[in-house]
């Protein structure tokens, strides 16, 4: 579907900005157990990489996963009642935000296992391929994840055996508190050199720029190309998670959170539409947003009687623990 | 009547399944060549697309499996040596197995991991020796340990075509075992369904994999002493609990002989499931690997962690004789 119109991209992150600031809302009202990780500020890379994928081609997230499963085409509504952990929610209540899935439109799921998702998305999209249907991935991951052993082995794979898939590193700057200087030795992007994969850097508070750098991988991966590393440089807006305030972590300048914050990619994206526009998909965003709140909210919570449904796709049932 | 080893029924099943069901494919290490003996040949039956050799990258290639499951295939993973189960002990728990559940029922993940050569491979030592199906049926996967070829091949061909992760361990000590076997009745064998082996009426021994020779043996030792039942769960979990609770409640009492270690090994589920519907005649006993085992290199020490058949008559004759 490449989709290279700038009111579409702009629609999405501003879908994904205020879903994530709603979803805030609903955390501190109770309404959302758990916590969140807000993608606040990260916006782009998810609406910019799903922009240019096409509606059969497979993601898979993190646990700051909601950008990636809505960017993807994920009903915001459903998305919502599974942040409440509802029946109604995307995963029945059964994953809530850090597993939201809908395999109907190839999200394989957020992932809460850091670096865990690349080799799930290099077997499933090889698996396709083995069976004719041409799709690729897209991988999105943190910074954190480059010094997890799992996602090189998963790059080597992928290299290896020619796999499409687009990794993409959002670097934050951050995992958790640990600074990227002291957690990265190298470069990100020469992770992937290592393994003869192609690797650009890319501003990743401009979603304009995140959907071509990655149009132009995935016309070459379409055209028989292998894995290619796509490092989007970007800053999180808010903390970690939504209860980080409650520890006072200590550990951004304030001075680097305020220019950090003035790199918006909603403004940013806004800035290439005219006003009566933003303000058109503005209300409309938020017409759908009250929708999905309003929807979840009213869903039904699930029946405790089936707290284990869905555990073995075989229908097996263990038996009881009491 | 054809003799079938048990490690040529494995082979067997992996061919009998990809040719019936083209979503079937192999990966692992050195598979091509079938360096553990269980894969040769099937490069040249089905092509290097269904039979891949992977680098040796066990977290990846594990994962990749449970990428290729989600998008409709059916993975074998054959694992070279048993502890690479604790590198990917992971991505079996953390992904393959929860995502049906967390996903809400969207996914089904059908992986078989099979490890042939799991236990002691005498003289392997710490590192190659272990036996950790304990660990799985802790976190529910489904989880079985054929003793026999016709098992190995009936028990292999379901857990390929169920649609949950199964591991199947096959047992450095059953490999070598041969059956005379009719082709014509190999057949798929029902995952969480035991067998009684041998019938007795004085005790009932729980045998897991391999120790179902060495009970059959003790058995037929002690005939003209004791009598006794030899039952084989052949899948660990789900556990067949019913067919033990018959056997148990007609003799009254159970020793279990397993290869895995003591604390929070399958034998103490396995007398506890027991315990809580039956009432025994004498306190049971299990017959297992010490606390915390590792093997010992020399073959003499090797054999002293193990559980052997010495340590199962002593069981029987506790059992029986030290509490008529
Ligand atoms: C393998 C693993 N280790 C640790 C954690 C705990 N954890 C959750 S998020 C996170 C930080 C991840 O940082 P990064 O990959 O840079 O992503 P970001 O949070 O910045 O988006 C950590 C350490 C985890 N979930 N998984």
């Amino acid at each position: 579907m490449t989709d290279a119109d700038p009111a579409r991209l702009y629609r999405t992150v501003r879908l994904i900005r205020r879903f994530e600031e709603r979803a805030i809302a609903l955390v501190r009202s109770g309404h959302i157990v758990g916590g969140i990780h807000p993608y606040l500020g990260q916006e782009g890379i998810a609406a910019g990489v799903c922009a240019a994928l096409g509606d059969g081609d497979l993601v898979t997230g993190t646990h700051r996963g909601h950008g990636h499963v809505l960017a993807k085409g994920a009903d915001p509504a459903r998305m919502m009642a599974e942040l409440c952990g509802r029946e109604t929610g995307l995963n029945r209540g059964r994953g809530g935000s850090m597993h939201a899935a809908d395999l109907s439109i190839g999200v394989l799921g957020a992932n809460a296992i850091v670096g865990a998702s690349p080799a799930i998305l290099t077997g499933a999209v090889w698996a396709h391929r083995q069976r004719g249907n041409p799709v690729l991935g897209a991988s999105f991951f943190g910074d954190g994840a480059v010094n997890e052993g799992m996602l090189l082995e998963a790059f080597n794979l992928a290299a290896l055996w020619r796999v499409p898939v687009l990794l993409v590193c959002e670097n934050n700057g951050y995992a958790t508190t640990m600074p990227v200087a002291g957690a990265v030795a190298g470069t990100i992007t020469g992770r992937a050199e290592a393994f003869g994969i192609p690797a650009v850097v890319v501003d990743g508070q401009d979603p304009e720029a995140v959907r071509q750098v990655t149009a132009a991988a995935v016309a070459r991966m379409r055209d028989g190309g292998g894995p290619e590393l796509v490092e989007a440089r970007t800053y999180r807006f808010d903390a970690h998670h939504t209860f980080e305030h409650s520890v006072r972590l200590d550990y951004r300048p304030p001075q680097e959170v305020a220019d950090g914050r003035s790199r918006d990619p909603v403004a940013i994206q806004g800035a290439r539409l005219s006003p009566a526009d933003r303000a058109t998909i503005d209300a409309e965003v938020e017409a759908t947003l009250d929708a999905a709140v309003a929807f979840a909210l009213a869903g039904p919570e699930p029946d405790p009687a089936g707290a284990l449904d869905h555990l073995y796709a075989s229908g097996l049932t263990g038996r009881g623990g009491s | 009547m054809p003799r079938l080893s048990y490690r040529k029924a494995l082979t067997r099943a992996l061919a009998d399944e990809m040719t019936r069901d083209e979503a079937v494919f192999l990966l692992g290490e050195d598979i091509r060549v079938g360096a553990s003996n269980v894969t040769p040949g099937l490069l040249k039956r089905f092509g290097p697309d269904r039979v891949l050799d992977t680098p040796l990258s066990e977290q990846a290639f594990t994962s990749f499996a449970t990428g290729a499951a989600l998008a409709g295939m059916r993975p074998v993973v054959e694992f070279q040596i048993p502890s690479l189960l604790f590198l990917v002990f992971e991505q079996i728990v953390n992904h393959a197995h929860k995502f049906p559940m967390m996903t809400g029922g969207q996914c089904a993940v059908p992986v078989t991991y099979l490890v042939p050569g799991s236990g002691s491979r005498t003289g392997w030592a710490g590192q190659h020796s272990d036996h950790p199906y304990s660990l799985f049926a802790h976190v529910g996967i489904v989880t079985v340990v054929p003793a026999t070829p016709a098992d190995a091949y009936g028990l292999l061909v379901s857990a390929i075509r169920h649609d949950d992760p199964v591991v199947v361990f096959a047992p450095a000590g059953a490999l070598e075992v041969r059956d005379d076997v009719d082709f014509a009745t190999l057949a798929p064998v029902p995952l969480g369904r035991g067998m009684v082996r041998r019938a007795g009426d004085d005790v009932t021994v729980v045998a897991v994999g391999h120790l179902v020779h060495d009970a059959l043996a003790v058995a037929e030792e002690l005939a003209d002493q004791v009598s006794v039942e030899v039952f084989d769960p052949r899948t660990l979990y789900p556990f067949d609990i019913d067919a033990l609770v018959d056997s148990v409640s007609r003799t009254g009492r159970l020793v279990v002989i397993d290869d895995s270690n003591r604390s929070c090994g399958i034998a103490a589920e396995i007398i506890t499931s027991v315990l809580e519907r039956v009432p025994l005649t004498a306190p049971p006993r299990r017959v297992t690997r010490p606390d915390g085992a590792v093997l010992p290199f020399s073959p003499a020490l090797d054999r002293a962690v193990q559980p052997g058949r010495a340590a199962l008559a002593a069981a029987i004759h506790h059992v029986t004789k030290d509490c008529p």
